[in-house]
């Protein structure tokens, strides 16, 4: 119980950090934000390190390196959209 | 590695996410941003390969270099134009991800006989649920926006199966957190949280689907969020959260541009919500007046200031980069000329504003609603390229219909407004537009980028 509290408190103050964060991005950058963001949440990645790298069995292996796949496609792929995306946005001047 | 030495280093890489989004609140600051974001992912993942749990890491690169290369592929080939598409893909990933992850921690914890927390198996169905939804419900707007599935079919009782399925997706999940060793309902819950994904997204269409894939966005942060509590591990807490609250945020945006709640959008799937419907021909009957590429000219000819309303006519023709050769051919004749963005133009939010800027037009000239909508009594020619229900006027006079109470751009208080567009079709929401019958209103019919084009060659004449 006690580490879901600890548990809860990070994410309830992380989820208002990003409010506060993101309230402030202007509309012209919200589809970097997302692309952004979501290669972000690609930090399941870690998740998915453990499961393929624990070995404990065939089939949480297969499972875990599968997640690393998805996951380091959604890593790899977000922010190099997103760097394609910010590079167009710089001032010609 | 010491855990608290990886703690230690997941704080870091949470520090770097959010100075990666704090990037992103400015276009100087943004590309050094995701920098950092990409920065704290690295950091992250190497402190983990550390990891004692990690028996072997050979799995692990082969799975890294397999999605390094998918990724950097797609990334680099794709085209601005199929932006939304991708975007959709990329949090469809993510999403199934989390859920692979949550199964292959069950499945372990459960074999391993470990004593399983309440927190570990309601996380796990939450992670579970919200990842499947979010995997196949990104799979299918990826396949809608490519339109290999078209339309947006609706059948009686659609609402009622969906929220059945999703309440029976619960409670099989319900059953897992009962009895956690039992792990077949894992799946059982996945595959019907799949299906939920899958049709809640079916009868979604066109201009809904920024809604959408704002919503999806904010769901598989949430998902890795819920991975962090099956793990206990902070850093997939705080990155899933800060995106969860990043795309709650443009969802609400969306949703507030188009005058409608995220639960409208899902169940109402874009139908008109009453009131009377006004009969086209009656609207636009001996009122429509059609103009040319030099009648346009003509007009530019005394005009000092141009504003440019793209929609997502000019998206699909591709014409964006015509726009700004047009652009430019009006400032080089000292004229001002200022684009005007509608939040929900487009497929997906800041859709209009990657395209313009692939053109390279300077992100200081793409206005805002609220910052525009005063100057168009100002402006002399309003040229709106293929957009159409944002900005019809009957959303600011009508208090009934599908689309009253909507923010639009009063595009017709400018003294002229030449509308280019191919037919006089309505748009998603099935009105007819007033717009097009106004006493200062030209309709220029054409595809975006030839009508822009013969445009640019008549200036070029006159």
């Amino acid at each position: 119980m006690e580490i879901f509290v600890t548990a809860l408190t990070v994410f309830v103050l992380a989820v208002f950090v990003g409010f506060e964060i993101i309230t402030k991005i202007p509309p012209t950058l919200h589809t970097p934000l997302m692309s952004g963001s979501n290669a972000i949440s690609g930090i399941t990645l870690i998740g998915a390190v453990l499961s393929a790298g624990s070995q404990h069995t065939a089939l949480t292996t297969g499972l875990g390196v599968a997640a690393v796949v998805f996951a380091t496609l959604n890593v790899v792929g977000g922010f190099l959209v997103t760097h394609r995306l910010l590079s167009m946005f710089k001032r010609r001047d | 590695m010491n855990s608290n030495l990886i703690n230690f280093a997941y704080l870091v890489a949470s520090i770097f996410f959010v100075f990666g989004l704090k990037g992103l609140t400015h276009p100087r600051t943004a590309v050094r941003g995701n920098l950092y974001g990409a920065l704290g992912m690295l950091i992250a993942v190497v402190v983990t390969l550390l990891d004692q749990q990690v028996v072997s890491v050979e799995y692990v690169l082969y799975g890294v270099i397999v999605g390094s290369l998918i990724g950097v592929v797609l990334a680099m080939r794709i085209s601005m134009t199929a932006m939304p598409e991708m975007v959709a893909l990329f949090n469809g990933f993510g999403g199934v991800a989390s859920v692979l992850v949550a199964g292959a921690t069950l499945l372990e914890s459960v074999s391993k006989g470990q004593v399983l927390t309440a927190q570990f198996t309601v996380a796990t169905t939450a992670s579970g649920i919200i990842g499947a939804v979010t995997f196949w419900g990104s799979l299918l707007a990826f396949t809608k926006l490519l339109e290999w599935f078209r339309g947006a079919p609706k059948f009686p009782g659609q609402q009622m199966l969906n929220m059945v399925l999703l309440v029976g997706s619960m409670v099989v999940g319900g059953l897992l957190v009962n009895d956690p060793n039992n792990t077949d309902w894992f799946w059982v819950m996945v595959g019907i949280a799949s299906l939920t994904g899958i049709l809640m997204v079916v009868p979604i269409g066109g201009a809904d689907m920024p809604v959408v894939i704002a919503f999806l966005n904010s769901c598989s942060g949430l998902a890795a969020a819920a991975t962090g509590f099956v793990l206990n591990n902070n850093v997939l807490i705080i990155a899933g959260s800060l995106v969860g609250a990043s795309g709650l945020i443009l969802t609400q945006i969306m949703c507030k541009a188009m005058n409608r709640s995220l639960v409208n959008v899902f169940v109402g799937g874009g139908q008109a919500s009453g009131g009377v419907i006004a009969d086209a021909d009656e609207v636009y009957a001996g009122k429509v007046k059609s103009t040319s590429a030099e009648e346009v000219a003509m007009l530019f000819d005394t005009a000092r200031r141009v504003v440019i309303v793209p929609g997502y006519g000019m998206a699909v023709a591709q014409a964006q980069h015509a726009v700004r050769d047009l652009a430019d051919e009006l400032e080089k004749r000292n004229i001002e000329v200022e684009y005007a963005i509608h939040p929900v133009a487009g497929r997906m939010p800041g859709h209009m504003n990657v395209l313009l800027a692939e053109a390279e037009v300077p992100y200081d000239k793409l206005k805002e609603m609220s910052v525009i909508n005063s100057t168009f009594s100002q402006t002399d020619v309003c040229l709106v390229i293929g957009a159409n229900d944002v900005v019809n006027p009957v959303a600011r006079d009508d208090t009934s219909g599908p689309i009253a109470g909507m923010p639009i751009l009063d595009v017709d208080k400018s003294r002229t407004v030449v509308v280019i567009k191919r037919s006089l079709s309505p748009g998603f929401a099935g009105i007819p537009n007033p717009l097009f019958a106004a006493d200062n209103t030209l309709m220029y019919f054409g595809s975006a980028k030839e009508a822009v084009l013969d445009l640019i060659a008549a200036i070029k004449e006159g």
